[in-house]
């Protein structure tokens, strides 16, 4: 079966890559746990060769999660800034071989979460948290709705980004200069305005019931 | 299909009166309900689903008071919004549709099955993986639609649902909510969307002011405006 193309949209949250490998069919409960494991792992490496190790079995993973070079690219892509601005740090005050082990260790932590993102349905990770949260029922807690806190957090992710899109393009329509007043509070009143209407649906949904 | 009614139905915002004195039994196929912004028809949808309550008289479906039994009339009547972005609650089509079925006691393969079927029914099949904020506006509202029949109600109320999209995408979902077996009450300021409904209410300022079929209704609609 061909692999759906999925086009490029505001954060890629959610981009939940359909397969069928051994990495797809693992339980949720276990890949989490395994990327606990994995990311102590990293953290833990002491010298570039443990890196390079390490950034092999990271890029094993996403061939035996068969997940296309351009997406592992476009998971990875965004921390350029961020990871060119540790380093130019790192070679000043401590030298070229903290610097990659800085940004090695960022870099493939980044990339092991990213392949459970990748091959994990959200609603599986939900469960696995229900799960954990179930013995806090005794003390309040409600899994279920923590679970659906956490659901609807992802999925406001890209509606937050097209408000503030919308916004900010209005401002510009209107000819005005950047103020991060005239940013920021439609943003504010347009967010909470679309919680209210949420928050409608929900219980139209039977959320509460 | 099922009884709705309204009796003696009034509603107030604060000083503003939005329904002053409703009183209708609607038990027909097909209901559109027409009339001006502000004009009350969007709170009277809500009042089926018991999303809001009456400040005097009552909405029943059935028999169930909407505001008294409204977790038992939510099971009977799915809803369905003008922004289906503000429906949609996960991150991709099948696991929004699976959502409503969260406490429907099915397991994992009927779960699995129901939603696979309702996907199908709306052409959405091909997406059920796909990111949810990634699909076309016509694609959102197919899949809010799927996401309230696949707990297969009784009654199906749609405020204006087809507002938000271009031409195509609004036919096919009108075509959609047309061909429906279930009973539909459709609010909406697109009057050919009403041809072939069963009944037409038309609402202005709080109060209705024509109710029949389409052929006698609509006329009178357009007639307040002239």
């Amino acid at each position: 079966m061909q692999r759906p193309r999925y086009p490029r949209g505001p954060g890629m949250i959610g981009l939940y890559q359909p397969g069928t490998s051994v990495l797809h069919r693992l339980p949720a409960g276990w890949k989490l746990l395994a990327m606990l494991l994995a990311i102590v792992g990293i953290v833990l490496l002491q010298a570039p060769w443990q890196l390079g190790v390490a950034a092999l079995a990271v890029v094993g993973g996403f061939a035996l999660a068969r997940i296309p070079a351009r997406v592992t690219w476009s998971q990875l892509w965004p921390m350029r800034w961020f990871l060119l601005f540790i380093a130019v740090f790192q070679v000043i005050f401590t030298g070229w071989e903290r610097a990659v082990m800085t940004c090695g260790t960022l870099l493939l932590t980044v990339a092991v979460a990213a392949l459970i993102t990748l091959t994990t349905r959200v609603t599986e990770m939900l469960d696995v948290c229900q799960r954990l949260l179930g013995p806090l029922r005794r003390f309040g807690v409600d899994p279920d709705r923590a679970g659906l806190v956490l659901a609807l957090t992802i999925r406001c992710i890209p509606l937050m980004v097209e408000i503030v899109g919308a916004v900010s393009q209005a401002r510009k329509a209107r000819g005005a200069g950047f103020s991060l007043r005239a940013l920021v509070v439609p943003s504010v009143v347009r967010a909470l305005r679309r919680a209210d209407a949420i928050g409608d649906a929900l219980t139209a949904r039977g959320v509460d019931d | 299909m099922a009884e709705i009614g309204f009796r003696n139905v009034h509603h107030r915002f604060g000083e503003r009166t939005v329904l002053a004195g409703i009183d209708l039994t609607l038990t027909e196929h097909r209901v559109g309900i027409v009339g001006a912004n502000g004009s009350g028809k969007s709170t009277m949808a809500r009042m089926i689903n018991g999303l809001v309550s009456p400040t005097s008289g009552t909405v029943t479906v059935d028999g169930l008071d909407t505001t008294a039994k409204g977790r038992e009339v939510r099971r009977q009547v799915g809803f369905v919004f003008t922004d289906p972005d503000n429906q949609i609650v996960m991150p991709t089509v099948a696991e929004d549709v699976g959502f409503s079925l969260r406490r429907s006691g099915l397991n994992k393969e009927q779960l699995a099955d129901r939603v696979a079927q309702t996907l199908s029914r709306f052409g959405l099949a091909g997406h059920a993986d796909h990111p949810t904020h990634l699909l076309s506006g016509g694609q959102k509202q197919l899949l809010a639609l799927a996401a309230v029949l696949v707990t297969r109600p009784q009654v199906i109320v749609a405020d204006e649902p087809t507002t938000l999209l271009d031409l195509r995408n609004a036919r096919m979902v009108s075509d959609l909510l047309y061909g429906m077996p279930e009973q539909l009450v459709l609010v909406t300021h697109h009057l050919h969307l009403l041809d072939g409904f069963d009944r037409v209410v038309v609402i202005d300022a709080g109060r209705v002011v024509a109710d029949g079929p389409p052929a006698d209704a609509l006329p009178a609609y357009t007639g307040l405006l002239a």
